[in-house]
């Protein structure tokens, strides 16, 4: 079964590369727009996994994730952020707040796949 | 002595490491191969130099070096082991020994020699096409321990996502480490408890480990180190592998002779065995010893006044802890055979200074005796040993006059005889003289001229304080320590010390020590309105003192069981208890060696498991009592000295013996 991925980010761009290197490996992927739609189509859907940007309008990433942790339907759901800050303080918070992994931005479609796999499996 | 000193224990243990090492390097002649026999030699090698370094061993650790670091180079494949290099190393080990032995001959060259057929041997194996892959890999890789955060899995991380990933770096073997799960209640299902242990043969560096937990590395614990490092360290421990045996330089051992614990050759065989300091052994008899008395007060409190369900789990918990107390003890016994290794040098160095020949025979070395006293069984048997082979045993030309083999022997057993380890020293000398011990103590005034002694006292004599043999007293015997240490030290152990002789044919000392010190099952009794605590490995029979039978046996004190007489001690009379006798009256019959007792008791109330509590130094001095224990309910009940108490009893059947 193709693996669903849904993905939170308010940039376009960034939303197209990432449906682009998903798909292109063969998952599923929604798109959300901030973290109020990440949040409602979480909801609404079964995802495998969840990528999402940080720093969004209407609702952040951190407090996005903050809310899908204290939902038990998606305790375990690994959720991926971006941040284009690689230092440990956005990490440890994104960690505490119940993130499962990071990817730096800017990033290369592999990197993104490499992680998919590593969190997913093959 | 040998036990003492480390670098004495260092020849013994390099003696094994190359032992060791011998056997793994004739084992390859067959089996080039075969990668546990060639880290069982690197392992060896590598062994030997620390510990030699460490001793001030320089040229052994400096030779080990050089071969070491040949052989490391076929446990890494970089060149295949050849016979030849099998032979050079072999011929090595042999230098080593001497080197060991501080016998080198020939001085460096020697060695000098064998590290160039080293160097020639390693240039031609590299020549050779390299060792198998398979073998290649073997010891390369990574032994990775790792526990994840509680809430990993809550948080979309799957460990079996990660050890997939380890798997992709190559063939892994993965142990769940389940120490940390809590109990059914306390268990969250959302989180992971379980830790891994995972070996992986790969030859990716330690960073492709640690990007498999890079989102899990900072709240992790993980520990990654090199499977190279693990093999070479895990045996190098020589502080704690010495076995006290002969030294090279004493004479063959007989074959009688355990064969001191070799080192564990092989990671697997090493894994069951587990070296745990003496004090956590101690730690768990003391809590064992509580668990004891708590059980027997659970136990009381079931009987009195419980129901049936706290009976049946009172009795549960009695036999469980009698099984750990069991296991305990178990866990606590040492075969005798350290103890009687350490003999082996103190009769050759008497041999060498008393210009005597004397064989030591050992027998019974697997006879298991609990760890403190074996401990404390050493130096009487010091003492004993050392007065057979200066006192006992003539010189060798007195004994062909006497009609004697010219070497004397001194026999060493044990065996084990119900809840008592029986302890034989026996020489074939001239015997212990009488007359001459006779005439010693009443010089010391610890007998009256003409006391009437049975054969037995007057033997027990060498034991008494004060008794000196200082006309004979050598730099052997003379040593300031006299043999009431002795009989003080096996008192102290609850045992007790019989005598024999034969004028011209030897003596026998025979040691008898309970099995341990720290518990022993007793029998409770109650004498007026007290409770004693009869050891019941003493115990033979109970019975019950007929009216008729008391009133009869007033005044004498013997009763007849089965058609013998039997002295018996009215307890009451002996604890002046000042109540009135209980109407059925029983007899304990006791026995120590070959003397039996009846003890007069106003009860027996039943078994009872004692832990000994040692009585204070005040009441050290009371006969009748080896020490105290703690009843169910808080009282305190003595135990009985048995040996005391028959020794009591004794005179006066001697008395009637003699009417």
């Amino acid at each position: 079964m193709t693996a669903s991925i849904l993905t939170v980010d308010d940039s376009t761009s960034l939303r197209l590369a990432i449906r682009l290197a998903l798909t292109g490996a063969g998952y599923d992927v929604t798109e959300a727009v901030d973290g109020v739609d990440g949040m409602t189509k979480a909801n609404a859907g079964r995802y495998d996994m969840i990528v999402t940007d940080l720093n969004m309008p209407n609702m952040d990433g951190l407090t996005m994730i903050r809310e899908l942790r204290k939902d038990a339907r998606h305790a375990g759901t690994p959720i991926i952020f971006l941040t284009t800050e690689s230092d440990a303080d956005i990490k440890a918070q994104a960690r505490a707040a119940g993130a499962t992994g990071w990817l730096v931005k800017p990033f290369v479609p592999d990197q993104l796949i490499k992680i998919a796999r590593k969190v997913l499996g093959k | 002595m040998s036990a003492t000193d480390p670098i004495a224990a260092f020849r013994i243990e390099g003696g094994e490491l190359l032992d060791e090492v011998e056997q793994a390097l004739l084992d390859m002649g067959h089996r080039l191969d075969d990668m546990d026999l060639v880290n069982a030699v690197f392992r060896g090698l590598h062994t030997l130099k620390g510990s030699g370094a460490m001793f001030g061993f320089d040229a052994l650790a400096q030779f080990t070096h050089h071969c070491e670091s040949a052989f490391d180079k076929v446990r890494k494949g970089v060149v295949p082991a050849t016979s030849q290099l099998v032979a050079v190393i072999l011929s090595a080990q042999d230098h080593m020994r001497a080197l060991l032995d501080g016998r080198a001959t020939g001085g460096e060259a020697a060695g000098d020699d064998i590290l160039a057929a080293l160097e020639a041997a390693i240039a031609e194996a590299a020549g050779a096409p390299p060792a198998a892959p398979a073998a290649k890999v073997a010891g390369q890789g990574w032994h990775v321990v790792f526990r994840l955060p509680a809430d990993c899995m809550a948080n979309g991380t799957n460990p079996l996502m990660l050890l997939d990933e380890l798997r992709d770096l190559g063939p892994c073997r993965i142990v769940a480490l389940t120490d940390r799960l809590p109990t059914l209640e306390e268990l969250t299902p959302t989180h992971c408890h379980i830790g891994w242990d995972v070996t992986v043969e790969t030859d990716e560096p330690a960073s492709a480990v640690e990007d498999v937990f890079i989102f899990v590395m900072d709240d992790m614990e993980l520990a990654i180190t090199p499977l190279a490092v693990d093999a070479a360290e895990a045996p190098a421990d020589p502080a704690n592998t010495a076995p006290v045996a002969a030294p090279a330089t004493a004479p063959a051992a007989p074959a009688a002779a355990a064969p001191p614990p070799p080192a564990p050759p092989a990671a697997a065989k090493a894994a069951e065995h587990v070296r745990v300091p003496a004090e956590r052994l101690d730690e768990l008899m003391d809590r064992v010893g509580e668990l004891v008395i708590a059980q027997s007060r659970l136990s009381q409190i079931a009987h009195q006044d419980g129901g049936l369900a706290l009976r049946s789990v009172s009795e549960e918990i009695e036999r469980l802890a009698g099984e750990l107390r069991d296991t305990m003890m178990v866990l606590r016994m040492m075969p005798v055979a350290s103890l009687f290794g350490r003999f082996r040098r103190l009769v050759h160095d008497l041999a060498r200074d008393t210009g005597k020949a004397i064989d030591l025979v050992t027998t019974g070395e697997t006879t298991e005796v609990d760890k403190t006293v074996i401990e404390r069984l050493f130096d009487p048997l010091v003492h004993i040993i050392r007065n057979s082979c200066d006192h006992g045993l003539e010189k060798a030309e007195d004994r062909v006059a006497a009609g004697k083999s010219a070497t004397g022997t001194v026999h060493l057993s044990a065996h084990q005889a119900g809840g008592e380890v029986l302890i034989t020293i026996r020489d074939d000398g001239r015997g212990i003289d009488r007359a001459r011990v006779r005439a010693k103590a009443e010089a010391n005034g610890l007998i009256q001229p003409d006391q009437l002694l049975a054969d037995q006292e007057l033997l027990q004599l060498i034991f008494a304080p004060g008794f000196s043999t200082a006309a004979q007293v050598t730099n052997l015997s003379g040593r300031g320590v006299g043999m009431d240490v002795v009989k003080r030290t096996i008192e102290s152990l609850r045992g007790t010390i019989e005598v024999a002789s034969i004028d011209g044919g030897g003596s026998t000392i025979t040691l008898r020590i309970p099995l341990t010190l720290a518990i022993i099952d007793g029998l409770l009794v109650r004498v007026g309105s007290g409770d004693y605590v009869i050891p019941l490995s003493a115990v033979e029979e109970c019975l019950e003192l007929s009216g008729e039978e008391d009133l009869r046996s007033q005044g004498r004190s013997l009763i007849t069981l089965r058609d013998r007489l039997v002295p018996f001690l009215r307890l009451r009379d002996v604890f002046a208890t000042g109540t009135p006798a209980d109407p059925h009256q029983k007899i304990v019959v006791v026995a120590t060696g070959n003397d039996r007792v009846g003890l007069v008791v106003d009860q027996i109330i039943g078994n009872h498991q004692t832990v000994i509590k040692s009585m204070s130094p005040l009441h050290r001095h009371v006969g009748s009592f080896t020490g105290a224990t703690i009843l169910g309910d808080g009282s305190v009940a003595l135990i009985l000295d048995i040996a005391q108490l028959v020794a009591l009893a004794q005179p006066r059947e001697e008395r009637l013996r003699a009417a």
